[in-house]
């Protein structure tokens, strides 16, 4: 049964819904149940009787919900189904086909027809009607089978990159020639022959439909150079609307990850087919590009993948003489720079410098000898895939390279002093070029006859001398030698880069020859004789959503075949490599022009929309429920119950919040601790001390800064708060001014982070007190263990020059003047940063203009926080010296704590007195 | 103790806002302890009040022979006559003051024992003796006694609802009664009869919840005395509602009577009221507000 829209599965049920006005009645009869109410008052209500013995009726909001309720579990059982699927013809007996165009255009609108297919097929289920899908890609004859074999296989079926040919179309039409069907075509929009004739041939056979996306088709050709740009153009099907599309241009980042490198927005104007638009990039990013895409179109023909041929090279240009005050034109690299600076990148500077920019060739001219490390970088690089190009010169004729033994990156030996012909003072006219060998990359070049070679050097006759050839003079002598190096080559020229031996430079052979080099290279596709049989083989083909994809097993391709032929199945988009480059091959050409089919008038053409057929039982049944539990909560509400029953959700709730709460409260524990340690320590002036593992020195320590800190607290200013040890691993260190760090010869040494925590520490104004302990008994050589440990310690760590502490060191005067440090021990050296070399005492003053900073370290071994300590009730911990000698010495190491912290607090403020004579005098008194 | 000492201090905190309240005292037998505070006629006391001419009848030992030698008459010196009075309260700890309609308000024996500590420090620092019926806290004075006061207001007391003390109440004294009054009357009745046999005048302050004086309810309900002894139930409670107002007028004529036979003052307050507006009327209640 249908009612607009809706259709029902089992429309008797909703008979049922006569019932509800009963229902309303029985329910309306029942009473709620009683609320229970404390109230002191029911003293005063004992004895009172009702009235009335109608008990008040469930309000009428209640009864509506459970009405609707009761509603709507009715309808849903019904089995209401919104847009329900009707068989449109009568052609039900008749077998389904399928017919997809499975090209790259019809990616774009896979997923709708993949939809529309299950839609097809699962009418087709309900039908009982038997179905077969014919690829025009891949035509094979039709098979029957039942609709659901086909829905599994549906997954299995995607566009391909190529377009049916016309091949296909034919033998399409052989394979569903007198066949009773009904046909879907899946249109991709394109024009090709062979598409009425197949059109002619279904309709023979019974009722076609063809289903075709309105939405136009976009593509991209593939990406010119012009004029130092890219050009790229994109083409549509239905010219209609203008339109703006953006392209990507996706390659590497340089940390190697495809990213978009440049987005070019291109504008189709109204009417017009093609859009077209240059993108200038840096070489740089351009080298990196691997394709464009228009954004937003997921097929093939909206991808262009990119070749060599868009690479600007590099080429470093390396002259063995920098003659500046020479003539420009007899530079060496005048002529290369000449040739290559249209169509190359060029790189200048020290070998060295340049090789790690990895270029793609690197001219030596006139460059003999070579240093070790730069020769085993060069071959390095040539292995790796380098042209290095070398030309002659005096230097190398002079020179002793490759004259024994063959050069490493040489092609060949070379003869001493090399020739000079048709000079002043030799025989003979200067020598013209023979043509080119069929092996040689030159060959099919023509010769201007007003090329000559006057002086050159001699390649010494070896075995392999006949095959490193590839050019030579009218007399047989090499001109041009080249040499593999692994992936990569030399080549030499026998004559300079210059017009000084030849006049090759000179002339348009020497750019083209550089051309054939692949030392410049602007060209794009190469030509039909070039690719005649040569083989090339895929590396990553295109899918026909545009996605690259490992080539795997496919066989090699005729190189004649990428001018000649179009896309198919054997000759997939992709990238090929060849014999030396790569060559990437594009579903458009530069000259394709997409047409978009124009079908008879017979034809019913329809979208790729379709109104799902919607079930809304479930959804009837969940909005019954919905309503029920409403229900139970009004229900709750109006007896009063609610509030317990909220109360109960709430501490329901509240347990399973707490839970984690507590879990991640012990987890954050210690981290709150470090927390409020740092947070102590930068908000009180806090002395710390260095954990070092041994407990009754780590106690001493806290006790000797402890009754630092006691002494600081009566006699100054600096009012420090309860000492901390810290720990190297885990502790902020930047929050203490000052650090204590007894050694011992036992104690862990910290990990990198820490001493990276340490270094940071001491640049930036940190000081650190290293005590041996053990009274300087070695003067800090490794003889003792304790300063054998300190050596360790302290060996990463970025420690300036250090010097004793000299007599003016502001250390001895920042709160009690002082020339002694005793701890428990009263050894006198002590050591820290060193004063600048260039400080000097001036006549007149105490002491020098010393370093404008906090030594970074005090180094000594005198124990002062034995001296320093005091338990909890200010008794000190550690006897000292003897009698009233030991007491003073005590004294005097609390004055060498309090002249350190001052001096940590206040750096070189007292230093800063050696001025108050001067500014005194300013002062005019 | 925490509660206790919170407790004390809101009560302070009402207290704090009226001045020194002094409490008739009509009565001289029986209670005469001297206090701070002066009645302006000669009486037993510690300060000078006059001499006045000996009369016929006056004892010869009560002669100021000092006054007298400077005249040819006899004087007697007479003192100001000081007197402390004692007020004795109840505040009813049953189970029925402890409800509240809502959250908004207060329960009944808060407000209750706050307006009583709230009385007993204006009384006490008036100089008065204040102390708790049917306890063991007598009338004191001190700050002490407020801290014994607070404690002892704190208990609660596990019947459904409370019958007024008469208990260590001071003959001639004060007392002040706070409750809901919605138990068996009968127990006031004789209370208040019993207070009057000895003299004792005072104030019933009754305290309801603005839902005792609305009777908001609707519906089929069962009703139930907060500590659970009484139940009643109703198929509308809508329609009890004229009834048990009627019933709680009349309560409140009866103890209104009640109170006028006894001399005593009657008056209700609603926790939704303000605490001050209470302590305030209680205030002017032993103050003398009714024209003495």
């Amino acid at each position: 049964m249908i009612l607009g829209p809706l259709g029902f599965a089992a429309p008797w049920l909703l008979v049922a819904l006569a019932a509800l006005p009963v229902l309303w009645l029985i329910l309306r009869a029942v009473p709620p149940a009683p609320i229970r109410r404390r109230f002191p008052g029911v003293a005063l209500l004992l004895g009172l009787r009702d009235d009335d013995s109608v008990t008040d009726r469930t309000p009428w909001w209640l009864l509506l919900l459970r009405m609707l309720a009761v509603a709507a579990v009715i309808t849903g059982l019904a089995g209401p189904v919104l847009n329900p699927q009707t068989e449109q013809n009568d052609s039900t007996g008749s077998p389904l086909l399928v017919v997809l165009d499975n090209s790259w255009a019809s990616a774009r609108d896979w997923p709708a027809q993949s939809e529309l297919m299950e839609a097809l097929l699962s009418e087709a289920v309900r039908a009982s009607r038997t179905v077969a899908v014919l690829r025009l890609t891949d035509p094979e004859p039709l098979v029957f089978q039942t609709a659901d074999a086909w829905r599994s296989r549906l997954t299995g079926l995607a566009p391909v990159s190529w377009e049916p040919g016309p091949q296909d179309l034919a033998e399409a039409v052989a394979i569903v020639a007198d066949t009773n069907v009904e046909t879907r075509w899946f249109s991709d929009g394109l024009a090709r022959t062979g598409r009425d004739a197949l059109f002619d041939a279904l309709s023979a056979n019974g009722p076609v439909t063809i289903h075709e996306s309105a939405v136009p088709l976009i593509a991209l050709s593939p990406a010119e150079v012009a004029e130092g740009n890219i050009r790229l153009t994109a083409q549509r099907v239905r010219t209609t609307a203008a339109r703006e599309i953006m392209v990507d241009a996706h390659g590497r980042d340089p940390a190697g990850a495809m990213t978009v490198l440049a987005t070019l927005p291109l504008q189709f104007e109204a009417g017009s087919p093609v859009a077209t638009g240059d993108l200038s990039l840096p070489a740089e990013l351009r080298a990196r590009v691997t394709r464009f895409e228009i954004a937003g179109q997921r097929h093939a023909g909206a991808v262009t993948l990119t070749d060599d041929s868009l690479k600007r090279r590099e080429v470093a240009l390396i002259a063995g003489r920098e003659d500046r005050e020479g003539l420009e034109l007899l530079s060496p690299l005048h002529y290369l720079r000449q040739a290559l600076e249209p169509t190359a990148e060029l790189l200048s500077g020290s070998l060295s410098d340049v090789l790690p920019a990895n270029p793609d060739v690197v001219v030596l001219a006139d460059v003999a000898t070579l240093s070790d490390a730069e020769q085993a970088q060069l071959i390095d690089w040539t292995e790796r895939g380098g042209l290095l190009l070398r030309f002659a010169g005096p230097r190398l004729a002079a020179s002793d390279v490759s004259r024994a033994q063959e050069d490493p990156l040489m092609p060949v030996r070379l003869r001493a002093g090399g020739r000079t012909v048709g000079g002043a003072m030799s025989w003979g006219e200067p020598k013209a070029l023979a043509s080119f060998s069929e092996e040689s990359p030159f060959s099919g070049l023509t010769l201007p006859p007003d090329v000559t070679v006057s002086a050159q050097v001699m390649a010494q006759p070896d075995p392999t001398l006949a095959q490193r050839v590839i050019a030579q003079l009218t007399d047989g002598t090499p001109l041009v030698t080249r040499k593999r190096i692994g992936a990569g080559q030399v080549v030499l020229f026998h004559v300079t880069a210059n017009a000084e031996w030849s006049t090759l430079p000179l002339s348009g052979l020497f750019v083209q020859m550089l051309e054939r080099l692949a030392v410049s290279s602007s060209i794009a596709l190469p030509d039909l004789d070039e690719l005649t049989g040569t083989t090339w083989q895929p590396v990553q083909v295109l899918n026909g959503f545009g996605t690259l994809e490992d080539a795997g097993t496919l066989p090699g391709v005729d190189g004649a075949r990428f001018v000649q032929d179009r896309i198919a199945s054997d000759l997939r988009p992709g990238l090929y490599e060849g014999p030396d480059r790569r060559l990437a091959l594009n579903i458009l050409t530069g000259q394709t022009v997409l047409e978009g089919v124009t079908w008879p008038g017979t034809a019913t053409v329809v979208g790729l929309e379709r109104a799902a057929e919607t079930p809304l039982g479930g959804w009837l049944l969940a909005a019954a429920l919905m309503l029920l539990v409403a229900d139970v909560v009004a229900s709750l509400a109006l007896s009063g119950r609610l509030i317990p029953a909220r109360a109960a959700v709430g501490a329901l709730a509240a347990l399973l919040l707490s839970a984690p709460i507590m879990a991640e409260a012990q987890q954050s524990d210690t981290s709150l601790d470090d927390d409020a340690k740092a947070l102590l320590a930068s908000s009180e002036v806090v002395l710390a001390h260095i954990l070092t593992g041994d407990s009754r020195l780590d106690e001493a320590a806290h006790a000797g800064m402890r009754g630092l800190g006691e002494t600081l607290y009566f006699r100054t200013s600096v009012e420090p708060s309860e000492p901390v040890g810290v720990n190297l691993e885990t502790d902020e260190l930047a929050v203490y001014p000052f650090l204590y760090w007894p050694i011992t010869p036992d104690q862990p040494i910290p990990s990198d982070v820490a001493y990276l925590k340490l270094n940071d520490y001491l640049r930036t104004g940190g000081m650190i007190l290293f005590d041996t302990r053990d009274a300087n008994v070695s003067g800090f050589g490794a003889s003792s263990a304790n300063g054998r440990k300190l050596q360790q310690l302290a060996a990463p760590l970025d420690i300036p020059p250090l010097e004793p502490i000299p007599a003016d060191h502001v250390l001895t005067r920042t709160f009690y003047l002082l020339q002694d440090f005793p701890g428990r021990h009263t050894g006198r050296s002590v050591w820290v940063e060193s004063a600048p070399p260039d400080a000097e005492q001036v006549e007149g003053m105490p002491f020098r203009n010393l370093n404008d900073n906090v030594t970074p370290v005090v180094i000594g071994g005198n124990d002062w926080a034995a001296a320093w300590a005091i338990d909890e009730l200010g008794n000190p911990l550690f006897p000292i010296g003897r009698g009233f000698a030991g007491e003073r010495q005590r004294e005097l190491s609390y004055r060498f704590g309090v002249n350190l912290v001052m001096h940590v607090l206040t750096g070189n403020y007292k230093s800063d007195q050696v001025h108050v004579p001067a500014l005194l005098d300013r002062l005019g008194q | 103790m925490n509660q206790t000492a919170q407790f004390r201090a809101r009560a302070e905190t009402e207290a704090a806002r009226l001045p020194a309240l002094l409490a008739r005292a009509e009565h001289l037998a029986g209670t005469v302890l001297l206090g701070e505070h002066g009645r302006r006629r000669p009486g037993m006391g510690d300060d000078f009040w006059q001499y006045r001419p000996m009369q016929p009848g006056d004892e010869l030992r009560m002669i100021d022979w000092r006054r007298s030698a400077r005249s040819d008459t006899q004087f007697l010196r007479q003192r100001e006559w000081q007197i402390a009075q004692s007020v004795t309260i109840w505040v009813d700890g049953a189970a029925s003051m402890r409800f509240a309609s809502s959250d908004d308000v207060p329960r009944k024996a808060d407000r209750a024992r706050l307006l009583a500590l709230a009385i007993a420090i204006l009384l006490n620092r008036a100089g008065e003796r204040t102390g708790l019926a049917g306890t063991d806290v007598p009338p004191r004075r001190g700050e002490a006694q407020i801290e014994r006061l607070a404690l002892a207001l704190a208990r609660d007391s596990d019947e459904d609802y409370g019958a007024p003390q008469t208990r260590g109440m001071m003959s001639h004294g004060r007392a002040l009664f706070l409750s809901d009054f919605l138990g068996d009357i009968g127990a006031v009745r004789d209370a208040l009869t019993e207070a009057a046999d000895r003299g004792v005048q005072g104030v019933v302050y009754q305290i309801l919840d603005p839902a005792e004086e609305s009777f908001p309810y609707r519906g089929r309900t069962i009703f139930e005395s907060v500590g659970g002894t009484l139940a009643h139930e109703t198929l509308k409670a809508s329609e009890l509602r004229a009834r048990y107002l009627d019933r709680l007028a009349r309560r409140k004529d009866e103890l209104e009577r009640l109170c006028a036979t006894t001399g005593w003052l009657f008056a209700t307050h609603h926790t939704s009221q303000t605490a001050q507006s209470a302590l305030l009327w209680l205030y002017n209640a032993f103050d003398g507000g009714h024209g003495r």
